[in-house]
C-alpha cells in the first residue's frame, strides 16, 4: 500500500474509528475532545492527498477521463459489482478538504456549546459518522460504493435534526429523511440501470458513456439527475431543505448546507454527466431552465422571509441554482464555476449558519422583526454577519463572486436565445440575492436595538472565533485567489468535458 | 421396473435428524419430565439438523425416491440452505420462548414437540421434488403452528388468532391441492421437473384453459401461505394474537417455507409466461398495501406483521421479472431466483433480530404491546434498543443495517438485469414508504418519555432473560456479518 492509499484509507477510517471511540468514552467532555481530535486528524490526512500522483500529461484520446491522483481498488461483493474503489482527483479534493474542515469546526464548536436535546457525546459521534458518509461519497470511484456512502449519511443526519433540533424538529427530520431516501432510491435504480447495461460499476471505465445506447443513457441520466436534484436541492424538489435547515441545531445546519448539499452537485458532475453524457446533453436545457427558476424563486422567497435561518436556508436554493446552471452548460467554464461555487457556498453558508445560530442563541429569537440594532450591542458579531452576507451575495474579491459570475458567463458563452436568456435571468437573480441580503443586514444590524438584542453582550467566545476565523479567511483566500480550487480542478474538468462533448 | 427402491439415507439425513428431534423431545418430556431437559434436547436437535443439512449440502446433489429420472427428494444446495436456515430459526425461536415457558404460559413438552415437527416440515420442504411431497411438507410446517398460535393459556385473542389462521390455511391448502390435481389431470405428472419439461415441450398443453386454471389456483394457494396481498388478511390478526416467539416463527420460518414452495413451483414446474404476470401483480400489490397499512399501525407486532407482508412483496418482486421476455432468458431467470432466495435469507435474519428485540424489551411472557410501550426504552436499555433499532433500520434497507441494504440492492439488480425497470422503481419507491414507519418505531425507542407515564409504564426497567439476550446478540451479529460480507448469502442463494 502506497502512502497515498494509506491516506485514502485514513480519511475514512479515522472518523469512523473516532466515532466508535467517542461512543466508548464515558465522560461527555472527554468524548467531545476525542471527537475533535479525530476530526483534526482527518483534516490532516485529507490535505496531503493533493501531493504526488499528478505526473500525468495532457488529455489524450485513449486515456480514461478520470485519472485519480491516488487510488485504492479492492474487491468487496463481486455478486453485486461492488468494489471498494476509492480515489481522489481535482474535482473531489477541494470538497474532501472542505468536509474535513467543516466537521472539525463543528466538533470544536460542540466542545464549547452543546445544543439542548441530547448528550454532546452522541452528537459528536453522529457528526463523525456523517463525515464518513460524505467523504466516502466524494472519494468513491465505484458507482455502487458511491450509492452506499450516499445512503450512510441519511440516518445520522436524521438523528442530529430529530435529537438536537428546534421546536418542530421531528417533522422536519422526517421530511428530510423521506425526501432524501426518495432521491437515493432513484439513485439505486439509476446505478443499476447503468451497471446492467455496461456490465461494470467502475467510474473510471464508465465515464464517457462506456458505449451505452442512447436510450439507456437518457433513462440513466433522468434517474440520476432526479436523485441528485433532490439532494442539491433543485427547485421544485427543494421543500425539505428550509425545514431541515431551520430546525437543525447550528452544527447540523452547517454540515447540511456546507457539504451535504454538495453530494448532490458533485454527483451530478461526476456520476450523472460523466456516466451518461448523451443524456446530459439531451437534458441540459431542462436543467438550465430549472436552475434559473431555482435562482429566481429562491431569491424572491428570500425577500419575503421573516426568519434568519429560514432566509439563509432559502438562499441555498438560489446558490445551488447557480451551481446547477454551471453544470447544465456542460462547458469547462461552467463546470469550473460549479466547482468553485460549491466550495464557496460551503464556506460562506457554513459561516452564515454559525452566525445565525450565535444570534439566535444570544437573543432567543430568529424572527427578523424582533431583531434590530445588533451593531449597537454586539458590533463584532454584526460585522462578521455583514461580511458573510456580502460574501454570499457575490461581491467581487470574496469567494461567492466566482461561482455566480462564471456560471452566468458560461451560459452566455454557450449562446443561442435560450442560454443567453438564462444567463441574463440568472444575472437578475444575482441582483435579487444582493437585495435580500442587504434587507437582512438592514433589519438585523441597523436601527435601534430591539429588546431582544438589547440584552446581548458585545463579547465573542474563544470557541466561536476558533470556528469562524478559518471560514472568514477561506472566504477571503478563495475570493482573492480562486486558483486554489480551479488550479487543481482544471485538468480533470477538461478531461471530463473532453469525453462529454465527444 | 424395479419395485424395490434403493433409498439414499445420507440424502435423507437432515430429515431424519429433524424428525428424530421431534420424537426425542416427546420421549424426554414423557420420561424425564423436566422442562430444562426437554428444551435442551430440542435445542441440540435443531442444532444437529442445521449441521446435518450443511454437511450433506456441502457435497454433490443427492437424489432419492426416484421413478426413472424423476425424483421426489432432491437434496442440493438450496435444500441445504433452507434446512439450515429453518433449523437455526427454530433454535432462535426456542430461545425466545424460554421466558414465556418459564412463566408457565404454555406447556413445555408440547410446545417444543410442535416446534420440532414444524421444523421437520421446513427441512423436507427444501428437498421436495414433487407436488405431493411439497404440499405435505408445507402442511407439516404449518399444522403444528395452528396449535402453537393458540397455545397461550387463557388468552381469547390467541384462540381467535388460531382459528383465523386455521380456517384460512385449510382453504389455502385445499386450493393448492386442487391446483396439483388439475395439473395432474392435464399432464399426468406430479414431479416438478417433469411438469416443467412436459409443459415446455407441448405448447398445446400450456394453452389449455384447464392448465391456466390449475396454475392460477396453485399460485393462489401458495400466496395465502406467504400472506401475499390480496390473500393476507389472516396474517396481522394471527401474528398479534400469537405469543411473541410464535409470531417470530410465523414471520420467519413459516414465511420462508411458503416462499420456497412458491419458488420451487415457479422455477421448476410452471411456465414462466403464465406465472410471471401474476407474480408481478402480486408483488406490487403486496409491497404497496403492506407498507401503506403498516403506516397506520399502533401495535408493535401488528406493525411488524404488516411490514412482513410488505417484505414478502419485495421477495416476490424478482420473480415478477419473468413477466417480460427479457426476464425469461436463462441468466435473468437464475438471477431472479437467486435474488429471491438471497432476499429471504437477509430478511429472516433481520426479522428474527427484530422479534428478539421486541421480546427482550418487553416483560417476560407479555405480548408486543403498543409503540408507546417502547417509548424511550433506549435510555434504560441502550444495547437492546440499539440491536432492535439496527434490525428495524436493516428492514428499511438503510445503513447501518447494511444487510437490508444489500438485500434491496440484490432485488433491484436482478430486476434491472431482467429488464423490469418499472418493477425496480416500484420496489424503490416502496422502500421510501417503508422507511416512514420503521423510522417511527426506531425514533420512538430514543424519544424522551412523557412525564405522565406512571411507574411500571412503558419505560420501566425490564430484566432480560439470558437466552433472549443471546438470541438477540447472535441475530444481530449475523446481521452485521452479512452486512459486511453479503457475498456469503449471494453465493449460497445462487447454488
Amino acid at each position: 500500500m502506497t502512502f497515498g492509499q494509506g491516506l485514502l484509507v485514513a480519511v475514512l477510517a479515522v472518523p469512523a474509528l473516532g466515532a466508535v471511540a467517542v461512543a466508548a468514552t464515558p465522560r461527555d467532555r472527554a468524548a467531545r475532545l476525542v471527537g475533535t481530535v479525530a476530526a483534526a486528524l482527518t483534516l490532516l490526512a485529507a490535505v496531503p492527498l493533493v501531493f504526488g500522483g499528478r505526473g500525468w500529461v495532457a488529455w489524450s484520446a485513449d486515456a480514461p477521463a478520470v485519472r485519480p491522483w491516488h487510488q485504492l481498488d479492492l474487491p468487496w461483493v463481486p455478486g453485486l459489482e461492488l468494489r471498494f474503489h476509492l480515489g481522489v482527483d481535482g474535482i473531489s479534493w477541494p470538497l474532501v478538504v472542505l468536509t474535513a474542515l467543516l466537521t472539525l469546526l463543528c466538533c470544536a464548536y460542540t466542545m464549547w456549546r452543546v445544543p439542548g436535546g441530547g448528550s454532546g457525546r452522541a452528537l459528536v459521534a453522529l457528526l463523525l459518522v456523517v463525515e464518513v458518509g460524505i467523504l466516502g461519497t466524494f472519494l468513491a470511484l465505484d458507482l455502487v460504493l458511491f450509492f452506499l456512502f450516499f445512503e450512510v449519511v441519511l440516518l445520522p443526519m436524521y438523528a442530529i435534526i430529530a435529537g438536537w433540533g428546534g421546536a418542530d424538529r421531528r417533522r422536519a427530520a422526517r421530511k428530510f429523511a423521506l425526501y432524501t431516501l426518495f432521491g437515493s432510491v432513484l439513485l439505486l435504480v439509476g446505478v443499476y440501470v447503468v451497471v446492467a447495461a455496461a456490465g461494470t460499476a467502475d467510474l473510471v471505465t464508465l465515464t464517457g458513456g462506456a458505449g451505452m445506447s442512447r436510450g439507456t443513457q437518457l433513462a440513466a441520466f433522468t434517474l440520476l439527475a432526479l436523485a441528485f436534484a433532490v439532494k442539491s436541492p433543485l427547485w421544485p424538489l427543494h421543500s425539505w431543505l428550509p425545514d431541515a435547515h431551520t430546525q437543525a441545531p447550528t452544527v447540523g445546519s452547517v454540515v447540511l448546507a456546507g457539504v451535504l448539499l454538495k453530494m448532490g452537485t458533485y454527483g451530478l458532475i461526476r456520476v450523472a454527466v460523466g456516466v451518461a453524457p448523451e443524456g446530459a446533453r439531451w437534458a441540459a436545457p431542462v436543467l438550465g431552465v430549472l436552475a434559473v427558476a431555482a435562482i429566481l424563486i429562491g431569491s424572491l422567497v428570500c425577500l419575503a422571509q421573516s426568519d434568519v435561518k429560514r432566509l439563509i436556508a432559502y438562499s441555498s436554493v438560489g446558490h445551488m441554482g447557480f451551481v446547477l446552471l454551471g453544470v447544465a452548460t456542460l462547458t469547462a467554464t461552467g463546470i469550473q464555476a460549479a466547482l468553485i461555487g460549491n466550495v464557496a457556498h460551503g464556506v460562506i453558508t457554513g459561516l452564515l449558519f454559525f452566525l445565525a445560530g450565535a444570534v439566535k442563541d444570544r437573543t432567543g429569537t430568529g424572527t427578523l422583526a424582533e431583531l434590530s440594532g445588533l451593531r449597537e450591542t454586539a458590533p463584532r458579531l454584526a460585522g462578521l454577519l455583514a461580511f458573510a452576507a456580502i460574501a454570499s451575495l457575490g461581491l467581487p474579491g470574496l469567494a461567492g463572486f466566482w461561482g455566480e459570475a462564471f456560471a452566468v458567463i458560461a451560459a452566455v458563452q454557450v449562446g443561442g436565445p435560450l442560454w443567453t436568456t438564462l444567463g441574463v435571468l440568472a444575472a437578475v437573480g444575482g441582483a435579487l440575492t444582493a437585495a435580500y441580503f442587504l434587507r437582512l443586514l438592514r433589519q438585523v444590524t441597523h436601527n435601534r436595538p430591539s429588546p431582544a438584542v438589547g440584552r446581548v453582550g458585545p463579547g465573542l467566545a474563544g470557541a466561536e472565533l476558533t470556528a469562524w476565523v478559518p471560514l472568514v479567511l477561506l472566504a477571503l483566500a478563495i475570493g482573492l485567489a480562486p486558483t486554489l480550487v480551479l488550479g487543481v480542478a482544471e485538468a480533470p474538468v477538461d478531461a471530463l468535458i473532453g469525453v462529454v462533448s465527444r | 421396473m424395479n419395485v424395490v427402491q434403493s433409498v439414499d439415507s445420507v440424502a435423507l439425513l437432515p430429515a431424519y435428524l429433524a424428525a428424530g428431534t421431534a420424537v426425542l423431545v416427546l420421549i424426554t418430556d414423557l420420561i424425564v419430565a423436566r422442562p430444562r431437559a426437554t428444551i435442551a434436547v430440542a435445542a441440540l436437535g435443531a442444532l444437529g439438523t442445521a449441521v446435518g443439512s450443511a454437511l450433506v449440502g456441502a457435497g454433490a446433489e443427492r437424489r432419492t425416491f426416484c421413478v426413472g429420472a424423476d425424483c421426489s427428494w432432491i437434496f442440493g444446495g438450496r435444500a441445504a440452505v433452507v434446512g439450515g436456515v429453518v433449523a437455526l430459526l427454530t433454535l432462535g425461536v426456542l430461545g425466545l420462548s424460554i421466558p414465556a415457558l418459564r412463566a408457565g404460559r404454555s406447556p413445555v413438552g408440547e410446545y417444543a414437540f410442535l416446534l420440532a415437527c414444524s421444523m421437520t416440515g421446513g427441512v423436507v420442504l427444501g428437498a421436495a421434488g414433487d407436488l405431493i411431497t411439497l404440499i405435505v411438507a408445507l402442511e407439516t410446517l404449518t399444522l403444528p403452528l395452528y396449535v402453537l398460535v393458540g397455545l397461550r393459556r387463557g388468552s381469547l385473542a390467541s384462540a381467535e388468532a388460531a382459528l383465523t389462521f386455521f380456517v384460512v390455511s385449510v382453504v389455502a391448502t385445499t386450493l393448492t391441492l386442487l391446483g396439483a390435481a388439475l395439473l395432474y389431470a392435464v399432464t399426468g405428472g406430479l414431479h416438478l421437473d417433469r411438469l416443467g419439461a412436459l409443459l415446455a415441450e407441448q405448447p398445446e398443453l400450456r394453452d389449455l384453459p384447464l392448465t391456466t386454471a390449475a396454475v392460477a389456483v396453485l399460485l393462489v394457494g401458495l400466496a395465502f401461505k406467504v400472506a401475499a396481498v390480496p390473500f393476507h388478511a389472516w396474517a396481522p390478526a394471527t401474528y398479534d394474537g400469537a405469543p411473541l416467539p410464535v409470531a417470530a416463527y410465523l414471520s420467519t420460518a413459516s414465511k420462508l417455507g411458503g416462499l420456497i414452495a412458491l419458488l420451487a413451483v415457479v422455477q421448476r414446474a410452471l411456465p414462466a409466461e403464465q406465472t410471471g404476470p401474476v407474480l408481478a401483480l402480486l408483488a406490487v400489490l403486496t409491497m404497496t398495501v403492506g407498507n401503506l397499512v403498516a403506516l397506520r399501525q399502533r401495535r408493535t407486532v401488528r406493525l411488524l406483521a404488516w411490514s412482513s407482508v410488505a417484505q414478502a412483496g419485495y421477495i416476490l418482486a424478482p420473480l415478477g421479472a419473468l413477466a417480460l421476455a427479457a426476464g425469461r432468458t436463462d441468466d435473468a431467470r437464475s438471477a431472479a431466483y437467486a435474488a429471491a432466495v438471497a432476499y429471504t435469507v437477509f430478511f429472516v435474519v433481520l426479522e428474527l433480530a427484530a422479534f428478539a428485540g421486541v421480546t427482550a424489551l418487553r416483560p417476560a411472557g407479555a405480548d408486543g404491546g403498543t409503540l408507546d410501550d417502547l417509548r424511550g426504552v433506549a435510555r434504560r436499555h441502550p444495547w437492546r434498543a440499539a440491536a432492535f433499532g439496527l434490525a428495524l433500520v436493516g428492514l428499511a434497507g438503510l445503513p447501518p443495517g447494511l444487510a437490508g441494504l444489500f438485500a434491496k440492492v440484490t432485488v433491484v439488480r436482478a430486476l434491472l438485469d431482467g429488464g423490469a425497470a418499472w418493477l425496480a422503481l416500484v420496489v424503490a419507491l416502496n422502500a421510501v414508504i417503508g422507511l416512514a414507519y420503521y423510522l417511527r418505531v426506531t425514533a420512538a425507542l430514543w424519544a424522551p418519555t412523557p412525564l405522565a407515564v406512571p411507574d411500571g409504564g412503558g419505560a420501566a426497567a425490564v430484566p432480560v432473560v439470558g437466552v433472549v439476550a443471546v438470541v438477540l446478540a447472535v441475530a444481530t451479529v449475523a446481521a452485521v456479518v452479512l452486512g459486511v460480507a453479503p457475498q456469503l448469502v449471494l453465493d449460497l442463494a445462487g447454488r
